[in-house]
Protein backbone atom coordinates (compact mmCIF):
# COMPACT_ATOMS: atom_id res chain seq x y z
CA UNK A 1 0.00 0.00 0.00
CA UNK A 2 1.63 3.47 -0.97
CA UNK A 3 2.87 5.91 1.73
CA UNK A 4 0.23 8.60 1.50
CA UNK A 5 2.81 10.69 4.70
CA UNK A 6 6.27 9.47 5.55
CA UNK A 7 8.63 11.14 8.30
CA UNK A 8 12.44 10.63 7.80
CA UNK A 9 14.65 12.03 10.63
CA UNK A 10 12.18 14.62 11.73
CA UNK A 11 13.87 17.04 14.90
CA UNK A 12 11.51 19.81 16.30
CA UNK A 13 13.08 21.74 18.68
CA UNK A 14 10.90 24.14 20.93
CA UNK A 15 12.92 26.81 22.43
CA UNK A 16 15.44 25.34 24.42
CA UNK A 17 13.60 22.13 24.59
CA UNK A 18 14.55 19.10 21.74
CA UNK A 19 11.31 17.74 21.64
CA UNK A 20 11.24 15.33 18.75
CA UNK A 21 14.80 13.58 18.18
CA UNK A 22 14.87 12.07 14.70
CA UNK A 23 11.58 10.49 13.80
CA UNK A 24 11.10 8.42 11.06
CA UNK A 25 6.98 7.37 10.30
CA UNK A 26 5.06 6.33 7.36
CA UNK A 27 1.40 6.54 6.90
CA UNK A 28 -0.22 4.47 4.37
CA UNK A 29 -3.13 5.56 2.34
CA UNK A 30 -6.55 4.44 3.58
CA UNK A 31 -5.42 3.15 6.79
CA UNK A 32 -5.31 4.29 10.19
CA UNK A 33 -2.44 4.61 12.23
CA UNK A 34 -2.53 5.39 15.72
CA UNK A 35 0.16 7.40 17.23
CA UNK A 36 0.33 5.91 21.11
CA UNK A 37 2.64 7.01 23.60
CA UNK A 38 3.30 8.64 27.30
CA UNK A 39 2.69 12.39 28.19
CA UNK A 40 4.87 14.06 27.03
CA UNK A 41 6.50 11.60 24.75
CA UNK A 42 5.73 13.97 21.86
CA UNK A 43 2.75 13.03 20.13
CA UNK A 44 1.24 16.37 19.79
CA UNK A 45 4.23 17.75 18.55
CA UNK A 46 4.80 14.92 15.82
CA UNK A 47 0.97 16.37 14.58
CA UNK A 48 1.80 20.16 14.86
CA UNK A 49 5.38 19.76 13.34
CA UNK A 50 3.30 18.28 10.43
CA UNK A 51 0.66 20.47 9.99
CA UNK A 52 4.09 22.90 9.73
CA UNK A 53 2.84 24.97 13.24
CA UNK A 54 6.22 24.01 14.89
CA UNK A 55 8.92 24.00 12.51
CA UNK A 56 10.66 20.81 12.17
CA UNK A 57 14.98 22.05 12.61
CA UNK A 58 16.15 18.65 11.23
CA UNK A 59 14.98 16.07 8.94
CA UNK A 60 12.36 15.91 5.65
CA UNK A 61 8.27 15.34 6.24
CA UNK A 62 6.72 14.57 2.35
CA UNK A 63 3.12 14.12 1.66
CA UNK A 64 2.23 12.30 -1.57
CA UNK A 65 5.81 12.76 -2.70
CA UNK A 66 5.62 16.38 -1.95
CA UNK A 67 7.97 18.03 0.42
CA UNK A 68 6.51 19.82 3.08
CA UNK A 69 8.73 20.29 6.19
CA UNK A 70 9.03 24.25 5.15
CA UNK A 71 6.17 25.08 3.88
CA UNK A 72 3.71 27.42 5.83
CA UNK A 73 0.84 25.79 7.88
CA UNK A 74 -1.65 27.32 5.10
CA UNK A 75 -0.26 25.76 2.23
CA UNK A 76 0.17 22.55 3.86
CA UNK A 77 -4.07 22.80 4.50
CA UNK A 78 -4.36 23.01 1.03
CA UNK A 79 -2.34 20.37 -0.32
CA UNK A 80 -5.53 18.10 1.87
CA UNK A 81 -4.42 17.60 5.71
CA UNK A 82 -7.32 18.51 7.98
CA UNK A 83 -5.82 19.06 11.50
CA UNK A 84 -8.83 18.11 14.72
CA UNK A 85 -6.72 19.58 17.47
CA UNK A 86 -6.22 18.67 21.19
CA UNK A 87 -7.60 21.54 22.22
CA UNK A 88 -10.84 21.51 19.56
CA UNK A 89 -9.73 25.03 18.93
CA UNK A 90 -13.25 25.96 17.84
CA UNK A 91 -14.06 29.20 16.82
CA UNK A 92 -16.40 30.13 19.97
CA UNK A 93 -17.79 33.46 18.80
CA UNK A 94 -19.17 32.01 15.68
CA UNK A 95 -21.83 29.85 15.55
CA UNK A 96 -21.94 26.43 13.88
CA UNK A 97 -22.77 26.48 10.75
CA UNK A 98 -20.35 29.97 10.56
CA UNK A 99 -17.45 27.38 11.78
CA UNK A 100 -18.03 24.81 8.61
CA UNK A 101 -18.68 27.82 6.43
CA UNK A 102 -14.73 28.45 7.38
CA UNK A 103 -13.88 25.16 6.87
CA UNK A 104 -15.39 24.46 3.65
CA UNK A 105 -12.41 26.99 1.73
CA UNK A 106 -13.53 25.86 -1.85
CA UNK A 107 -17.16 27.35 -1.96
CA UNK A 108 -20.05 26.88 -0.49
CA UNK A 109 -21.15 23.82 1.98
CA UNK A 110 -22.23 20.94 0.17
CA UNK A 111 -24.99 19.60 1.62
CA UNK A 112 -24.47 15.62 0.89
CA UNK A 113 -21.52 15.95 2.66
CA UNK A 114 -23.46 18.13 5.36
CA UNK A 115 -26.22 15.63 5.76
CA UNK A 116 -23.30 12.78 6.21
CA UNK A 117 -22.28 14.90 9.35
CA UNK A 118 -25.41 14.94 10.62
CA UNK A 119 -26.21 11.64 10.30
CA UNK A 120 -23.19 10.62 13.15
CA UNK A 121 -23.71 14.09 14.78
CA UNK A 122 -27.14 15.36 14.96
CA UNK A 123 -26.09 18.19 17.35
CA UNK A 124 -24.81 20.36 14.64
CA UNK A 125 -28.14 20.46 12.79
CA UNK A 126 -29.88 21.08 15.97
CA UNK A 127 -27.57 23.70 17.09
CA UNK A 128 -26.54 25.06 13.53
CA UNK A 129 -27.34 28.92 14.73
CA UNK A 130 -25.97 28.75 18.67
CA UNK A 131 -22.73 30.04 19.01
CA UNK A 132 -19.91 27.45 19.15
CA UNK A 133 -18.87 28.36 22.65
CA UNK A 134 -22.45 27.60 23.96
CA UNK A 135 -21.79 23.91 23.41
CA UNK A 136 -20.80 21.24 25.53
CA UNK A 137 -17.39 19.54 25.45
CA UNK A 138 -18.50 16.47 23.04
CA UNK A 139 -20.41 18.91 21.05
CA UNK A 140 -17.16 20.77 20.65
CA UNK A 141 -15.39 17.88 19.58
CA UNK A 142 -18.06 16.82 17.25
CA UNK A 143 -17.70 20.34 15.71
CA UNK A 144 -14.28 20.36 15.21
CA UNK A 145 -14.59 16.91 13.51
CA UNK A 146 -16.89 18.01 11.65
CA UNK A 147 -14.38 20.98 10.13
CA UNK A 148 -11.91 18.66 9.18
CA UNK A 149 -14.14 16.63 6.98
CA UNK A 150 -16.79 19.04 5.72
CA UNK A 151 -14.60 18.74 2.43
CA UNK A 152 -12.47 16.00 1.44
CA UNK A 153 -8.96 15.80 2.42
CA UNK A 154 -6.17 13.73 1.69
CA UNK A 155 -4.66 13.29 5.11
CA UNK A 156 -6.74 13.76 8.63
CA UNK A 157 -4.89 14.69 12.08
CA UNK A 158 -6.65 13.72 15.03
CA UNK A 159 -5.35 14.60 18.13
CA UNK A 160 -6.93 12.87 21.53
CA UNK A 161 -10.28 13.36 20.41
CA UNK A 162 -11.41 11.14 23.47
CA UNK A 163 -10.38 13.54 26.02
CA UNK A 164 -12.18 14.07 28.60
CA UNK A 165 -15.26 12.68 27.12
CA UNK A 166 -18.14 10.64 28.87
CA UNK A 167 -17.69 7.65 27.54
CA UNK A 168 -21.31 7.16 25.52
CA UNK A 169 -19.83 9.74 24.18
CA UNK A 170 -16.45 7.98 23.47
CA UNK A 171 -18.23 5.14 21.94
CA UNK A 172 -20.05 7.55 19.50
CA UNK A 173 -16.76 9.03 18.56
CA UNK A 174 -15.31 5.82 18.11
CA UNK A 175 -18.19 4.34 15.47
CA UNK A 176 -18.30 7.71 13.73
CA UNK A 177 -14.30 7.74 13.43
CA UNK A 178 -15.35 4.26 11.95
CA UNK A 179 -17.53 5.53 9.64
CA UNK A 180 -15.06 8.20 8.34
CA UNK A 181 -12.57 5.37 7.68
CA UNK A 182 -14.64 3.42 6.22
CA UNK A 183 -14.72 6.11 3.53
CA UNK A 184 -11.66 5.63 2.93
CA UNK A 185 -9.98 8.23 4.55
CA UNK A 186 -6.40 8.39 5.60
CA UNK A 187 -6.02 9.58 9.44
CA UNK A 188 -2.98 9.82 11.46
CA UNK A 189 -4.40 9.82 15.28
CA UNK A 190 -2.91 10.35 18.39
CA UNK A 191 -5.30 8.60 21.29
CA UNK A 192 -4.43 7.56 24.66
CA UNK A 193 -7.34 5.38 25.30
CA UNK A 194 -5.85 2.15 24.30
CA UNK A 195 -9.68 0.94 23.70
CA UNK A 196 -10.63 3.53 21.14
CA UNK A 197 -7.17 2.84 19.96
CA UNK A 198 -7.61 -1.11 19.39
CA UNK A 199 -10.93 -0.37 17.98
CA UNK A 200 -9.70 2.32 15.06
CA UNK A 201 -6.01 1.61 14.45
CA UNK A 202 -4.65 -0.85 11.35
CA UNK A 203 -1.37 0.44 12.35
CA UNK A 204 0.31 1.66 15.34
CA UNK A 205 3.29 3.70 16.55
CA UNK A 206 4.49 4.04 19.92
CA UNK A 207 6.54 7.00 21.01
CA UNK A 208 8.71 7.43 23.99
CA UNK A 209 10.89 10.42 24.84
CA UNK A 210 10.42 12.36 20.88
CA UNK A 211 11.49 8.59 19.28
CA UNK A 212 9.42 5.82 18.09
CA UNK A 213 9.96 3.03 19.68
CA UNK A 214 8.20 0.52 18.04
CA UNK A 215 5.61 0.07 14.95
CA UNK A 216 3.57 -2.47 13.60
CA UNK A 217 0.13 -3.63 13.43
CA UNK A 218 -2.64 -2.62 15.76
CA UNK A 219 -3.96 -6.31 16.08
CA UNK A 220 -0.57 -7.37 17.34
CA UNK A 221 0.27 -4.78 19.62
CA UNK A 222 -3.53 -5.26 21.42
CA UNK A 223 -2.93 -9.13 21.41
CA UNK A 224 0.19 -8.71 23.30
CA UNK A 225 -0.40 -7.84 26.59
CA UNK A 226 3.12 -7.42 28.35
CA UNK A 227 4.33 -5.54 25.15
CA UNK A 228 1.32 -3.38 26.07
CA UNK A 229 2.69 -3.02 29.72
CA UNK A 230 6.85 -2.31 28.62
CA UNK A 231 5.73 -0.01 25.93
CA UNK A 232 2.36 2.37 27.51
CA UNK A 233 2.43 1.09 30.76
CA UNK A 234 -1.14 -0.28 31.01
CA UNK A 235 -2.81 -3.37 29.05
CA UNK A 236 -5.92 -3.91 27.55
CA UNK A 237 -7.58 -5.65 30.37
CA UNK A 238 -6.95 -2.96 32.81
CA UNK A 239 -8.43 -0.25 30.38
CA UNK A 240 -11.73 -2.18 29.74
CA UNK B 1 -24.08 4.07 12.46
CA UNK B 2 -24.35 5.08 15.64
CA UNK B 3 -26.28 8.64 16.89
CA UNK B 4 -24.48 11.31 19.20
CA UNK B 5 -26.84 12.30 21.87
CA UNK B 6 -27.36 15.82 21.15
CA UNK B 7 -28.28 15.74 25.39
CA UNK B 8 -30.43 18.58 26.81
CA UNK B 9 -30.71 21.48 24.81
CA UNK B 10 -28.73 24.67 25.13
CA UNK B 11 -29.37 27.17 27.12
CA UNK B 12 -30.59 30.51 25.26
CA UNK B 13 -27.45 32.68 24.72
CA UNK B 14 -27.14 35.06 26.66
CA UNK B 15 -26.83 38.53 25.39
CA UNK B 16 -24.39 40.66 27.38
CA UNK B 17 -25.84 44.46 27.34
CA UNK B 18 -24.30 45.12 30.62
CA UNK B 19 -21.87 47.21 28.19
CA UNK B 20 -24.79 48.65 26.28
CA UNK B 21 -26.65 49.78 29.33
CA UNK B 22 -23.29 51.49 30.87
CA UNK B 23 -23.45 55.31 28.59
CA UNK B 24 -27.30 54.87 28.45
CA UNK B 25 -27.15 54.63 32.74
CA UNK B 26 -24.22 56.72 32.39
CA UNK B 27 -26.43 59.66 30.37
CA UNK B 28 -29.39 59.01 32.60
CA UNK B 29 -27.42 59.58 35.62
CA UNK B 30 -26.13 63.03 34.78
CA UNK B 31 -29.63 64.61 33.79
CA UNK B 32 -30.25 66.14 37.37
CA UNK B 33 -26.41 66.41 37.87
CA UNK B 34 -26.11 68.59 35.19
CA UNK B 35 -29.59 70.56 35.74
CA UNK B 36 -30.54 72.19 32.55
CA UNK B 37 -31.97 69.86 29.96
CA UNK B 38 -30.76 71.45 27.12
CA UNK B 39 -27.09 71.68 28.47
CA UNK B 40 -27.02 68.35 28.85
CA UNK B 41 -28.64 67.44 25.48
CA UNK B 42 -26.12 69.88 23.66
CA UNK B 43 -23.32 67.69 25.77
CA UNK B 44 -24.70 64.58 25.20
CA UNK B 45 -24.75 65.74 21.32
CA UNK B 46 -21.16 66.34 21.51
CA UNK B 47 -20.18 63.24 23.42
CA UNK B 48 -22.01 61.08 20.63
CA UNK B 49 -20.60 63.37 17.94
CA UNK B 50 -16.61 62.69 19.35
CA UNK B 51 -17.07 59.25 20.32
CA UNK B 52 -17.83 58.78 16.74
CA UNK B 53 -14.92 60.25 15.60
CA UNK B 54 -12.71 58.09 18.37
CA UNK B 55 -14.56 55.21 17.15
CA UNK B 56 -13.41 55.69 13.21
CA UNK B 57 -9.78 56.38 14.48
CA UNK B 58 -10.06 53.21 17.21
CA UNK B 59 -11.83 50.71 15.26
CA UNK B 60 -8.92 49.85 12.94
CA UNK B 61 -6.27 49.27 16.06
CA UNK B 62 -8.79 46.89 18.04
CA UNK B 63 -8.45 44.65 15.16
CA UNK B 64 -4.54 45.15 14.90
CA UNK B 65 -4.54 44.39 18.28
CA UNK B 66 -6.70 41.67 18.40
CA UNK B 67 -5.78 39.70 15.31
CA UNK B 68 -2.16 40.02 15.28
CA UNK B 69 -1.18 41.06 18.98
CA UNK B 70 0.53 43.66 16.96
CA UNK B 71 0.89 47.01 19.39
CA UNK B 72 1.01 49.98 16.96
CA UNK B 73 2.15 52.91 18.91
CA UNK B 74 2.42 54.56 15.44
CA UNK B 75 -1.08 54.73 14.48
CA UNK B 76 -1.49 58.50 15.03
CA UNK B 77 0.96 59.21 12.32
CA UNK B 78 -2.29 58.27 9.99
CA UNK B 79 -4.55 60.22 11.80
CA UNK B 80 -1.94 63.37 11.20
CA UNK B 81 -1.70 62.27 7.71
CA UNK B 82 -5.21 62.20 6.68
CA UNK B 83 -5.38 65.25 8.30
CA UNK B 84 -2.46 67.25 6.34
CA UNK B 85 -3.47 65.41 2.77
CA UNK B 86 -7.08 66.87 3.43
CA UNK B 87 -5.40 70.00 3.06
CA UNK B 88 -4.01 69.37 -0.38
CA UNK B 89 -7.86 69.47 -1.61
CA UNK B 90 -9.13 72.05 1.11
CA UNK B 91 -6.94 74.65 0.90
CA UNK B 92 -6.89 74.80 -3.16
CA UNK B 93 -10.89 74.69 -2.97
CA UNK B 94 -10.88 77.31 -0.40
CA UNK B 95 -13.37 79.27 -2.18
CA UNK B 96 -15.88 76.55 -2.58
CA UNK B 97 -15.69 75.49 0.95
CA UNK B 98 -17.52 78.90 1.94
CA UNK B 99 -19.84 78.60 -0.95
CA UNK B 100 -23.46 78.45 0.50
CA UNK B 101 -24.16 75.02 -1.00
CA UNK B 102 -24.04 71.89 1.13
CA UNK B 103 -23.80 70.19 -2.26
CA UNK B 104 -20.56 72.30 -3.51
CA UNK B 105 -19.36 71.94 0.14
CA UNK B 106 -19.57 67.90 0.23
CA UNK B 107 -17.90 67.86 -3.59
CA UNK B 108 -14.64 69.06 -1.94
CA UNK B 109 -15.32 67.16 2.02
CA UNK B 110 -15.80 63.87 -0.38
CA UNK B 111 -12.97 63.44 -2.56
CA UNK B 112 -10.52 65.12 0.26
CA UNK B 113 -11.69 62.32 2.62
CA UNK B 114 -11.11 59.63 -0.22
CA UNK B 115 -7.84 60.85 -0.75
CA UNK B 116 -7.36 60.99 2.69
CA UNK B 117 -7.58 57.34 3.37
CA UNK B 118 -6.35 56.58 0.16
CA UNK B 119 -3.05 57.94 1.79
CA UNK B 120 -3.29 56.50 4.92
CA UNK B 121 -4.29 53.42 3.58
CA UNK B 122 -1.10 53.33 1.07
CA UNK B 123 1.12 54.47 4.61
CA UNK B 124 -0.15 51.52 6.50
CA UNK B 125 1.34 49.48 3.81
CA UNK B 126 4.51 50.89 3.97
CA UNK B 127 4.33 50.63 7.54
CA UNK B 128 3.14 46.80 7.93
CA UNK B 129 5.87 46.03 5.37
CA UNK B 130 8.58 47.76 6.72
CA UNK B 131 8.60 48.18 10.16
CA UNK B 132 6.16 45.48 11.57
CA UNK B 133 6.58 42.46 9.68
CA UNK B 134 10.18 42.63 10.95
CA UNK B 135 8.88 42.23 14.37
CA UNK B 136 5.80 39.75 14.87
CA UNK B 137 5.51 38.63 18.03
CA UNK B 138 8.17 40.98 19.85
CA UNK B 139 6.46 43.64 21.67
CA UNK B 140 9.17 45.27 22.45
CA UNK B 141 10.16 46.04 19.37
CA UNK B 142 6.80 46.77 18.26
CA UNK B 143 6.85 49.27 20.65
CA UNK B 144 9.89 50.95 19.71
CA UNK B 145 9.61 50.78 16.14
CA UNK B 146 6.71 52.18 16.13
CA UNK B 147 6.83 55.00 18.12
CA UNK B 148 10.13 55.44 15.74
CA UNK B 149 7.57 55.93 12.93
CA UNK B 150 5.62 58.11 14.60
CA UNK B 151 8.46 60.35 15.31
CA UNK B 152 9.62 60.17 11.59
CA UNK B 153 6.02 61.11 10.44
CA UNK B 154 5.58 63.83 12.54
CA UNK B 155 8.61 65.72 11.43
CA UNK B 156 8.29 64.59 7.75
CA UNK B 157 4.87 66.80 8.05
CA UNK B 158 6.91 69.55 10.13
CA UNK B 159 9.49 69.66 7.43
CA UNK B 160 6.71 69.19 4.08
CA UNK B 161 3.81 71.66 5.72
CA UNK B 162 5.85 73.82 8.38
CA UNK B 163 5.72 74.08 11.51
CA UNK B 164 2.66 76.22 11.77
CA UNK B 165 -1.10 75.34 13.03
CA UNK B 166 -2.49 75.58 9.29
CA UNK B 167 -6.62 76.51 9.69
CA UNK B 168 -9.51 74.22 8.29
CA UNK B 169 -12.37 76.16 8.84
CA UNK B 170 -16.04 74.39 8.29
CA UNK B 171 -17.63 74.52 4.79
CA UNK B 172 -20.40 77.16 5.39
CA UNK B 173 -23.14 75.19 5.05
CA UNK B 174 -21.86 72.90 7.83
CA UNK B 175 -21.61 75.82 10.48
CA UNK B 176 -24.36 76.62 12.73
CA UNK B 177 -26.88 74.68 14.24
CA UNK B 178 -30.09 72.74 13.92
CA UNK B 179 -32.56 74.69 16.58
CA UNK B 180 -34.94 72.13 18.06
CA UNK B 181 -36.83 74.32 21.07
CA UNK B 182 -34.12 75.10 23.26
CA UNK B 183 -31.69 72.86 22.24
CA UNK B 184 -28.98 73.41 19.98
CA UNK B 185 -27.48 70.72 17.98
CA UNK B 186 -24.59 71.78 16.12
CA UNK B 187 -24.96 70.45 12.28
CA UNK B 188 -21.04 69.01 11.58
CA UNK B 189 -21.46 67.26 15.19
CA UNK B 190 -24.39 65.50 13.29
CA UNK B 191 -23.06 65.13 10.34
CA UNK B 192 -20.06 63.24 12.35
CA UNK B 193 -22.38 61.40 14.46
CA UNK B 194 -24.22 60.06 11.15
CA UNK B 195 -20.41 59.04 9.40
CA UNK B 196 -19.51 57.12 12.71
CA UNK B 197 -22.76 55.19 12.86
CA UNK B 198 -22.26 54.22 9.32
CA UNK B 199 -18.79 53.37 9.62
CA UNK B 200 -19.95 51.20 12.75
CA UNK B 201 -23.25 49.31 10.64
CA UNK B 202 -20.40 48.81 7.65
CA UNK B 203 -17.96 47.06 9.64
CA UNK B 204 -20.55 45.04 11.42
CA UNK B 205 -21.91 44.04 8.07
CA UNK B 206 -18.44 42.97 7.01
CA UNK B 207 -17.56 41.04 10.11
CA UNK B 208 -20.77 39.04 10.44
CA UNK B 209 -22.18 38.76 6.53
CA UNK B 210 -19.43 37.83 4.71
CA UNK B 211 -17.04 35.21 4.80
CA UNK B 212 -13.70 37.66 4.84
CA UNK B 213 -15.59 39.21 8.16
CA UNK B 214 -15.88 35.30 9.24
CA UNK B 215 -12.33 35.08 9.12
CA UNK B 216 -11.35 38.19 10.95
CA UNK B 217 -13.55 37.40 13.77
CA UNK B 218 -12.02 33.95 13.70
CA UNK B 219 -8.73 35.05 13.45
CA UNK B 220 -9.21 37.60 16.33
CA UNK B 221 -10.02 34.47 18.57
CA UNK B 222 -7.39 31.78 17.36
CA UNK B 223 -5.06 32.68 14.38
CA UNK B 224 -3.65 29.34 14.63
CA UNK B 225 -6.42 27.25 13.62
CA UNK B 226 -7.07 30.26 10.69
CA UNK B 227 -3.93 29.03 9.35
CA UNK B 228 -4.59 25.06 9.65
CA UNK B 229 -7.79 25.58 7.59
CA UNK B 230 -5.54 27.10 4.66
CA UNK B 231 -5.91 30.86 5.26
CA UNK B 232 -2.84 32.63 5.11
CA UNK B 233 -3.71 35.01 7.98
CA UNK B 234 -0.51 37.31 7.34
CA UNK B 235 -2.89 38.86 3.97
CA UNK B 236 -5.77 39.53 6.69
CA UNK B 237 -3.91 41.28 8.67
CA UNK B 238 -2.49 43.38 6.20
CA UNK B 239 -6.01 44.18 4.53
CA UNK B 240 -7.14 44.80 7.88
CA UNK B 241 -4.31 46.87 8.61
CA UNK B 242 -4.37 49.24 6.17
CA UNK B 243 -7.87 49.66 6.12
CA UNK B 244 -7.78 50.62 9.65
CA UNK B 245 -5.08 52.93 8.82
CA UNK B 246 -7.62 54.15 6.15
CA UNK B 247 -9.98 54.78 8.73
CA UNK B 248 -7.69 56.52 10.91
CA UNK B 249 -6.79 59.22 8.28
CA UNK B 250 -10.73 59.29 7.49
CA UNK B 251 -11.27 59.95 11.37
CA UNK B 252 -8.02 63.06 11.01
CA UNK B 253 -9.76 65.07 8.58
CA UNK B 254 -13.06 64.52 10.90
CA UNK B 255 -11.07 65.70 13.58
CA UNK B 256 -9.36 68.69 11.72
CA UNK B 257 -12.46 69.87 10.76
CA UNK B 258 -14.03 69.67 14.17
CA UNK B 259 -10.87 71.28 16.12
CA UNK B 260 -11.03 73.63 12.55
CA UNK B 261 -6.71 73.06 12.49
CA UNK B 262 -4.15 70.79 11.84
CA UNK B 263 -0.85 70.34 13.27
CA UNK B 264 1.68 67.65 13.28
CA UNK B 265 1.50 66.61 16.79
CA UNK B 266 -2.61 67.01 16.78
CA UNK B 267 -2.63 63.01 17.25
CA UNK B 268 -0.12 62.80 20.14
CA UNK B 269 -3.37 63.51 23.08
CA UNK B 270 -5.72 61.34 20.79
CA UNK B 271 -3.55 58.62 20.73
CA UNK B 272 -3.99 58.14 24.68
CA UNK B 273 -7.63 58.02 24.43
CA UNK B 274 -7.58 55.81 21.49
CA UNK B 275 -5.45 53.10 23.70
CA UNK B 276 -7.88 53.78 26.37
CA UNK B 277 -11.18 53.02 24.37
CA UNK B 278 -9.46 49.79 22.78
CA UNK B 279 -8.19 48.63 26.09
CA UNK B 280 -11.99 49.22 28.05
CA UNK B 281 -13.62 47.96 24.87
CA UNK B 282 -11.59 44.86 24.77
CA UNK B 283 -8.39 43.73 22.31
CA UNK B 284 -10.21 42.89 19.10
CA UNK B 285 -13.85 43.98 19.75
CA UNK B 286 -15.91 46.50 17.42
CA UNK B 287 -19.01 46.17 19.28
CA UNK B 288 -16.70 47.14 23.07
CA UNK B 289 -14.63 49.91 20.77
CA UNK B 290 -17.75 51.35 19.66
CA UNK B 291 -19.10 51.75 23.78
CA UNK B 292 -15.87 52.49 24.94
CA UNK B 293 -15.79 55.74 22.16
CA UNK B 294 -18.84 56.48 23.65
CA UNK B 295 -18.30 56.08 27.12
CA UNK B 296 -14.84 57.91 26.55
CA UNK B 297 -16.30 60.90 24.96
CA UNK B 298 -19.27 61.00 27.43
CA UNK B 299 -16.89 61.25 30.82
CA UNK B 300 -14.90 64.08 28.76
CA UNK B 301 -17.83 66.18 28.20
CA UNK B 302 -19.74 65.52 31.22
CA UNK B 303 -16.64 65.41 33.57
CA UNK B 304 -15.35 68.75 31.69
CA UNK B 305 -18.86 70.25 32.38
CA UNK B 306 -19.32 69.06 36.32
CA UNK B 307 -15.74 68.90 37.38
CA UNK B 308 -13.22 70.75 35.12
CA UNK B 309 -10.20 69.64 37.74
CA UNK B 310 -11.45 65.81 37.09
CA UNK B 311 -11.18 66.51 33.39
CA UNK B 312 -7.33 65.34 33.10
CA UNK B 313 -8.20 62.39 34.86
CA UNK B 314 -11.16 61.16 33.68
CA UNK B 315 -10.73 58.76 31.52
CA UNK B 316 -8.04 57.26 33.32
CA UNK B 317 -10.45 56.75 36.24
CA UNK B 318 -13.08 55.44 33.74
CA UNK B 319 -10.87 52.92 32.46
CA UNK B 320 -9.41 51.48 35.99
CA UNK B 321 -13.46 51.47 37.04
CA UNK B 322 -13.59 49.47 33.63
CA UNK B 323 -11.08 47.01 34.19
CA UNK B 324 -11.69 46.02 37.85
CA UNK B 325 -14.99 45.41 36.36
CA UNK B 326 -14.03 43.07 33.59
CA UNK B 327 -9.92 42.63 33.51
CA UNK B 328 -10.11 42.07 29.58
CA UNK B 329 -12.40 44.98 28.46
CA UNK B 330 -16.31 45.27 27.79
CA UNK B 331 -16.05 42.43 25.21
CA UNK B 332 -13.45 39.94 25.81
CA UNK B 333 -12.96 38.59 22.35
CA UNK B 334 -9.06 37.08 22.59
CA UNK B 335 -7.26 35.60 25.71
CA UNK B 336 -4.64 38.34 26.25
Amino acid sequence: MMDLLRLSGVHTHIGRYHILQGIDLTVAQGQTTMLLGRNGAGKTTTLRTIMGLWQASKGEISLAGERIESRATPDIARLGVGYVPESMAVFSDLTVKENLVLAARDGPLDDSQLDWIFGFFPALRRFWLSRAGSLSGGQKQMLSIARAIVEPRKLLLIDEPTKGLAPAIVMALIECLKEIKRKGATILLVEQNFFAARELGDNVLVMDNGTIVHRGEMVALAADVPLQERLLGLSLEAHQ
Amino acid sequence: MTELAATDPLPKPKRDIAPILLPIALALVTIPLIGSPSTWLTLTAASLAMGMMIFIMASGLTLVFGLMDVLNFGHGAFIAVGAYVATLVLAPFAASMQADSLWVNLAVLAPAALLSMAVSGALGLVVERVLILPVYGQHLKQILMTTGGLIVAEQTLYALWGPQIIPTPLPTSLRGSFILGDVALAKYRVLAMLIGLAVFIAIQLVLNRTKLGLLIRAGVENREMVEALGYRIRRLFLGVFMTGSALAGLGGVMWALYREQVHASMSDDLTVLIFIVVIIGGLGSIGGCFIGAILVAMVANYGGFLVPKLALVSNILLMVAILMWRPRGLYAVTSR
